[in-house]
């Protein structure tokens, strides 16, 4: 029976490591996350896992460290947030490009400067095209079961990179709620044993990791990237099918929520799709045909299958927990917008910067653009295609 | 040879076959050319030993001739050559000259 349980998002993403029992883990704490790796190496010290813990100096030695350890054979996990990634980007590329399926859960954060340790998207969005696959977690049930399957996603055969769980810094990581732990037989037996394909400590069939591959190869190896990230939403939708087995609950590329007969959508990542929810029901039980979409895997993001899952609506606000500076709208608004582009239809859409460093998204922020979607079907023109709401003028 | 498409690669650019940067040649990478003159050499193998690359060729214990297909002109050797009574054996000179 699965255990029923009061924690945190960092206590349940702790526990979904400890069950999988890596074999190395090299970690920086950094606020938010810090709680994920304290609880983690409690674990270690006190035997309820086997894994290796490197002492590291900093985020970018972490993930070197993990770099080499994955390429060395081993199941491999670290942690991170905001600056801790931000510091990290370089090897972030390097870990993708020598396809290592490195796992690693970002409690998101806001970057610097202001300092801010509070929960917003700018640093995953700012490690979205590194080659790593992205999971979005709304809550710490989402964190946890997320945490689980990136293990088998990363570890396919047909894929072999590494993945970054993502869940709300704070709202999730430092609030407890009710949700379920899976045993952890099961939890084993649903990874499975890793084995690596070109292990550097397999001695009788020697290897090199990072050669020098200039114009002659560049292009065809980020070509077979870019190939194998196309196979990715199948791998997470069969892993999902085995999940759904064993828990009973149901993960896709993304959730939609009172989507099939809206006339109109809200889009948006992590813990603030919960609280739109919320208002999305009222606004149904008032008579309006309203509904939401949440991604789940937003690296790589599944563009057909969104903009299908889209494409009837009236129109649609994006909102972003993160602003994209100088690129005009928010990372997520434009690859909505690039999903929808690929239809035939055009939709009337906008894009709403929200919730920034932490401040609250609360239900009226939800309604204020639920009106405004209503206006703007009424009207048949957006008023402006981009603003922040929730900011002082 | 003909060169690979992106479905013939090793996934993450891995290299499985051992020595195989032998087959990628670098000469040409080279603005300065070192000159081995041999009276001056007491054969202590240092260039043979910090060369970053093979381009030191070693026979019986005695240095040869450089194998100009892999120097690329780095200096190192040329520094760390003791060279005999104050005279080094390596000397960098600019290609072309």
């Amino acid at each position: 029976m699965p255990k029923i349980v009061a924690v945190t998002g960092n206590e349940a993403v702790a526990e979904a490591l400890k069950q999988v029992n890596p074999d190395v883990c090299a970690a920086y704490p950094i606020t938010p996350q810090t709680d994920i790796m304290q609880r983690f190496s409690s674990f270690a010290s006190n035997g309820k896992v086997k894994t290796e813990m490197i002492l590291v100096e900093s985020e970018h030695s972490a993930m070197s460290a993990c770099v080499g350890a994955s390429a060395a054979g081993g199941r491999v996990i670290t942690a991170t947030s905001s600056q801790g990634l931000a510091l990290m980007w370089e090897i972030l590329w390097i870990a993708s490009g020598d396809r290592l399926p490195i796992v690693m859960p970002l409690v998101n954060r806001a970057l610097s400067a202001p300092i801010n340790i509070h929960g917003d998207h700018s640093d995953g969005m700012g490690a979205r095209d590194c080659g790593w696959i992205q999971l979005w977690s709304e809550n710490a049930q989402e964190a946890y079961d997320n945490t689980i399957q990136a293990f088998r996603i990363a570890e396919h055969m047909d894929i072999r990179l590494p993945v970054m769980v993502c869940l709300d810094g704070f709202i999730i990581s430092h609030s407890i709620t009710r949700m379920e732990f899976l045993e952890d037989e099961k939890v084993r037996s649903f990874v499975g044993d890793f084995r690596q394909v070109n292990p550097l400590l397999d001695l009788d069939n020697p290897v090199s990791y990072g050669p020098l591959i200039l114009t002659d190869y560049y292009m065809e190896y980020r070509k077979a990237h870019e190939h194998v990230m196309s196979k990715v939403p199948g791998v997470v939708m069969q892993v999902a099918d085995e999940f759904e087995k064993i828990t009973g609950r149901k993960y896709g590329l993304f959730e939609s929520y009172r989507l099939d007969d809206a006339e109109i959508g809200i889009v948006v990542l992590n813990s603030a799709a919960g609280t739109t929810k919320d208002v999305i029901d009222e606004f149904r039980s008032k008579g309006i045909k309203a509904g939401l979409l949440k991604p789940r895997l937003f690296r790589p993001f599944p563009y057909a299958e969104v903009g299908e899952a889209l494409k009837h609506l009236k129109a649609v606000c994006v909102l972003d927990r993160a602003d994209a500076f100088g690129a005009s709208f928010g990372p997520l608004f434009m690859d909505i917008a690039s999903s929808l582009y690929i239809q035939d239809k055009r939709l009337l859409m906008f894009n709403r910067i929200y919730g920034l460093g932490g401040r609250d998204y609360m239900p009226d922020q939800a309604e204020l653009v639920l009106n405004e979607l209503v206006d703007t079907v009424k009207t048949g023109k957006v008023r402006s295609v981009k603003e922040y709401i929730g900011v002082r003028e | 040879m003909k060169k690979k498409g992106w479905k013939e690669l090793t996934p993450g650019a891995v290299v499985t076959e051992p020595g195989s940067s032998r087959q990628f040649k670098t000469g040409s990478w080279r603005a300065f050319k070192p000159r081995w003159i041999e009276e001056n050499c007491i054969h202590c193998l240092f260039c043979w030993i910090y060369c970053p690359d093979m381009a030191i060729s070693v026979k019986d214990g005695k240095r040869g001739e450089f194998n100009f297909d892999y120097c690329k002109g780095c200096g190192i050797c040329a520094l760390e050559c003791p060279g005999k009574k104050g005279n080094k054996a390596i000397v960098m000179e600019e290609e072309g000259n």
